[in-house]
């Protein structure tokens, strides 16, 4: 019985103490990640771990991290969680989407532990907060190029699962393409995988095939700019995740970059110095996590000052890049004139705008 | 279906090289099974080819020394499979997986610091104005030589098997081990040697993946090639030449798929993502009931260990 | 030079005696590797073998090897008859997502009726779906001679596909604001699986995996069933004289496996899982196929087997954790112990003999 005792006196002692905000100072400061996949996985894991990195750098001896790699989601994310929590972390980074759950449930027994769950919208806790970014405000960025840059009107994307985060940055894309060449179509392909480097290529193939010539891609590999980089020069594509500049200046001409780390500062700071609260976090650009990779000379100097320009507006607040008049694919009005699209729109987002066709896989 | 917007030659030339991978490690795998073994360890056999050949090929900037290094990890790896098969006597099936495990945990380990490099390229054949010939010239004169390598190993297995006294070997190891023994072969060290061939075989796949598919090392590259190259190996029922059709069957229904996701079909995505597993299935049935005894083409031995008792 | 010469009957000595050496040689060829990396090699042994048990937090980890083990035995359990018989399901990943989402489709349907039925009725949906796709190798073998490795290969892909379009559609929380994924059943009473004594570990399925070890060991033992399935695997000719009917064989040891494995699925799914979600699996199906021959295809074999399993997942987790070491160490790490576990088998059924000079 003394193994339950501990966990539930655990759990009713510290309760008491804390509740959500940690307002005492500290000196050490534990924190730890879970991973979905591999470090070197090149991509969202990758770009996480370096968030780590970068807590380690701000802080140095203030800091203790500790990392999980390739957990499942699921049972197995709940055990980690919980022998993080045992093991002394003092806030839990979970940077995936099935780890929600999981997440709350080990935060419930441990109301000292700072959980932070990525791209989830699940807080029952005081003790849980949530953060994502702003990924589609870089889809606006690169649909502006990819509207600028295509000769043959057709954009591709490749899109991993129908998921509201893919279909997110699937209509920001198009919109922005589309403001800036109203004639362009775009083809969307479901690889139905977050990793398959072949597949992956695949799909960008068969989009060449059919006349695309601009490729954004929601899956994490380099294949299908390395596809793209067999056609000298006639598609381009970006950068997803990290930076992928081993590609640059063509066929990537600029990329989105998952940058947690300034983030992952800010929290584990406020640890330290107390003023740390729970909350929900949805930076973008302005904030940046989400960075534009460098434009590269592939791209004509005025589309590069537009694509620049729509950054700098966004990160000024001045634009929204789901700004009315939007109506839904099947021509009912989503967002009226100059209205821009609330959050919880965006999250739930299950529609794809007018214009685009086919239909997302249910 | 719509087919409309399709190019055939695209197609068939697109599933060449997407089937390389499976083609060579289920080349290699037949090669093992016909003597006898089953080494259900290809995926890891794979991975360890691909980051082999990766290494290999980033620090000497030679494509070709690439291939030939990840053939020479595959079959390494291999040698882990054999001795414990064929001189301790472990299950195979279990060791096999075992080795995936292994290999996939190795290649990680193997490949810390090597993300985000761009290999060496391996550029088409330059078949000169041959390439130009319409359709003709981009099916068949417009790849990389590994794509026309795997095809004459396809060929050389099927030779090798069919017509000389090594595939006559490792045919009656595969058959009948015992009676194998008693004509006076070596079953175990045929066995060994068809072992490290399929290791190298896996392994060249491997790189092909990490080297020209994709080309990049990331930790998973493979992501289960090595398991559709052992079905393929079942599909083809151990014949080379059946290989060769699956793979293309495979590699074309995954290549198909996608074209017509992008070319706007308007049948449901998920039912072309499994398309190529029941196509697969669904022929290998026709096949199967057509012959009535084509499952029956398996090696009589295979699996089983073999202990010399005199 | 080193001979074998086959044993007369299994040592029983080395019987109990290779898995003991073979963790042992593990520990020494391991610590070797964990020392290249850097690490402590004696801290990593003791936080993967010793710490889920004695350490300071065994009090949840022991717990959690059940979690982690019951899923594993539950399956390789239903495999080893097939496997004995030789029949290759090597499809258990798919039945177990199958039984998954069938069950969870039927729970999910009544929602939220609160009556002691639902969950009973779930139990069998989900061993009726994976029941179901085993039978479509099973038929296919015996009608068409299709080969059932191909087959019930091929259909795990096919059932992730349809994991998927469950997560994303079918099955996907009208509640949830468009997200992927189930509801979680922890908040549904009536079809849930929680632990039955809290903090054990212990669920339903964990219950189950023990229960199937037992009727299995005594089929195999007792049973003419039993004896046919063994007499099947090892003489195909004579399992026919004997009057054993090979269509009824395969579809008796693959009905049970795949039942089983959708057992497994259904409980992993309303238990520790707690929803159907698009990485809903995490490769128990494969995994149990190398328990199923670490236990010698044998039940009780392989709850011990399933146990071991378990220990070097959750131990290495925390050797991962905690001391840093990458996950892809304790990978090669349990490629190791497994290739000893099987190769130190040698000794229980051969001696090792020297002689001089060549042979």
């Amino acid at each position: 019985m003394k193994r339950r005792h501990l966990l539930a006196s655990a759990a009713l002692g510290l309760g008491l103490a804390f509740s959500g905000a940690a307002n005492a100072q500290m000196d050490k400061v534990k924190a730890c990640f879970v991973y979905v996949g591999p470090v070197g996985d090149g991509g969202w894991t990758y770009q996480h771990d370096v968030g780590r990195q970068d807590v380690e750098a701000a802080f140095g001896d203030r800091v203790e991290t500790a990392f999980q790699e390739n957990v499942p989601e699921g049972a197995d994310a709940e055990r980690v969680l919980t022998q993080m929590a045992l093991s002394g972390c003092n806030i839990i980074f979970t940077t995936s989407f099935g780890y929600m759950d999981p997440t709350n449930a080990v935060a419930a027994k441990f109301p000292n532990v700072m959980f932070e769950h990525a791209t989830g919208y699940k807080r029952d806790h005081p003790n849980v907060s949530t953060y994502n970014a702003r990924f589609y405000e870089g889809r606006a960025v690169q649909g502006t190029i990819a509207g600028r840059m295509t000769k043959t009107n057709k954009i591709g994307y490749i899109a991993s699962f129908p998921i509201p985060e893919v279909v997110m940055g699937i209509n920001s894309y198009y919109l922005h393409a589309k403001k800036v060449n109203p004639d362009v179509e775009l083809t969307v392909v479901w690889a139905y995988t977050w990793f398959d480097p072949a597949k992956e290529a695949d799909a960008a193939k068969a989009m060449i095939e059919q006349g695309v010539d601009v490729i954004a891609a929601h899956t994490d590999s380099t294949a299908p700019l390395a596809e793209a980089a067999k056609s000298n020069g006639a598609v381009i594509g970006f950068g997803q995740a990290s930076d992928m500049s081993e590609y640059a200046p063509s066929p990537r001409v600029s990329s989105i970059i998952d940058n947690w780390g300034p983030y992952y500062v800010k929290r584990v700071g406020q640890l330290l110095d107390g003023t740390y609260e729970s909350g929900d976090a949805w930076e973008g650009i302005s904030g940046g996590e989400v960075l534009i990779g460098d434009i590269t000379d592939a791209v004509p100097a005025e589309v590069k000052a537009e694509a620049e320009a729509m950054r700098d507006a966004i990160a000024a607040g001045s634009y929204h890049p789901f700004t009315g008049p939007i109506n839904k694919q099947d021509g009912s009005a989503w967002l009226a004139e100059g209205q821009t699209a609330p959050d919880g729109d965006l999250l739930g987002m299950g529609f794809y705008v007018e214009g685009i066709t086919g239909e997302i896989p249910k | 279906m719509d087919f409309g917007s399709i190019n055939p030659a695209v197609l068939i030339a697109s599933l060449m090289v997407a089937a390389v991978p499976i083609m060579l490690a289920a080349l290699g795998e037949l090669i093992v099974e016909k003597s006898g073994v089953l080494n259900l360890g290809v995926e890891g056999m794979m991975i360890i080819g691909a980051i082999a050949g990766f290494i290999v090929a980033v620090n000497t900037g030679s494509p070709v020394i690439g291939f030939i290094g990840g053939a020479v990890a595959g079959a390494a790896l291999s040698l882990v499979f054999a001795f414990l098969t064929q001189f301790l006597l472990t299950n195979q099936v279990a060791t096999g997986l075992a080795l995936t495990l292994f290999g996939l945990g190795l290649s990680s380990l193997a490949g810390q610091g090597y993300n985000g490099i761009k290999p060496p390229p391996t550029n088409a054949v330059p078949f000169g104005p041959l390439a130009d010939i319409p359709f003709l010239g981009r099916v068949l004169f417009a790849h990389d030589w590994m794509v026309y390598f795997s095809i004459l190993m396809v060929a050389v297995t099927w030779y090798v098997l069919k017509s000389t006294r090594l595939g006559l070997i490792i045919r009656a190891v595969g058959e009948n081990h015992e009676a194998a023994h008693s004509l006076g072969y070596k079953v175990t060290r045929v066995r060994i040697g068809c072992i490290m061939f399929g290791g190298a075989m896996a392994g060249m796949g491997g790189a092909y993946i990490s080297l020209v598919r994709v080309p990049q090392w990331v930790d998973g590259i493979t992501s289960g090639a090595g398991w559709i190259a052992l079905a393929i190996v079942v599909f083809a029922s151990w014949r080379p030449w059946r290989v060769l059709i699956g793979a293309y069957l495979f590699g074309g229904i995954t290549v198909l798929q996608l074209n017509l996701q992008a070319a706007g079909s308007a049948i449901p995505v998920e039912y072309l993502s499994m398309a190529p597993y029941l196509v697969t299935i669904l022929v290998l049935v026709i096949m199967s009931s057509g012959r009535g005894k084509a499952s029956l083409n398996a090696p009589a031995s295979l699996g089983q260990n073999f202990h010399a008792s005199h | 030079m080193l001979r074998l010469e086959k044993r007369p009957t299994p040592s029983q000595f080395w019987q109990y005696g290779t898995p003991i050496v073979a963790v042992l040689l593990t520990m020494i060829v391991g610590g070797i590797l964990f020392a290249m990396l850097g690490k402590d090699p004696i801290a990593v042994i003791r936080t993967i073998f010793w710490d889920p048990i004695f350490g300071e937090f065994a009090f949840y980890l022991r717990g959690q090897l059940l979690v982690k083990a019951g899923p594993l035995i539950l399956i390789a359990i239903g495999l080893a008859l097939g496997f004995r018989a030789g029949i290759w399901n090597i499809g258990a990943e798919g039945q177990y997502i199958m039984g998954a989402v069938i069950g969870a489709s039927v729970g999910l349907a009544v929602y939220p009726t609160e009556t002691r039925l639902i969950y009973p009725v779930m139990v069998i949906a989900g061993a009726l779906g994976g029941w179901l796709w085993a039978m479509i190798p099973a038929i296919l073998k015996t009608r068409f001679n299709t080969n059932e490795i191909l087959v019930s290969l091929m259909l795990v892909y096919v059932a992730e596909t349809i994991l998927a379009k469950a997560a994303t559609g079918f099955l996907r929380n009208p509640d949830g604001a468009g997200f992927p994924g189930s509801r979680n059943f922890s908040s549904y009473k009536a079809a849930s699986n929680p632990e039955l004594i809290a903090g054990s570990g212990l669920h339903w399925g964990g219950v189950a995996a023990l229960v199937t070890a037992i009727l299995v060991y005594i089929l195999l033992q007792r049973h003419i069933l039993g004896f046919q399935i063994k007499l099947a695997g090892q003489a195909p000719r004579a399992a026919r004289f004997h009057g054993v009917n090979p269509t009824r064989l395969v579809v008796f040891c693959m009905g049970v496996s795949g039942a089983l494995a959708g057992l497994a699925g259904l409980f992993e799914v309303t238990g520790p899982a707690g929803q159907i979600s698009i990485d809903f699996n995490s490769g128990y199906g494969f995994t149990a196929i190398i328990v199923a021959f670490l236990g010698r295809l044998n039940p009780i074999g392989i709850v011990f087997a399933g146990l071991l399993m378990a220990l070097t997942y959750v131990g290495g987790e925390m050797a991962a954790t905690n001391l840093g070491l990458p996950s892809a160490a304790i990978q090669v790490f349990q490629g190791m112990l497994l290739f000893f576990l099987l190769g130190v088998d040698v000794l229980s059924n051969y001696r090792i003999r020297m002689f001089m000079g060549a042979k």
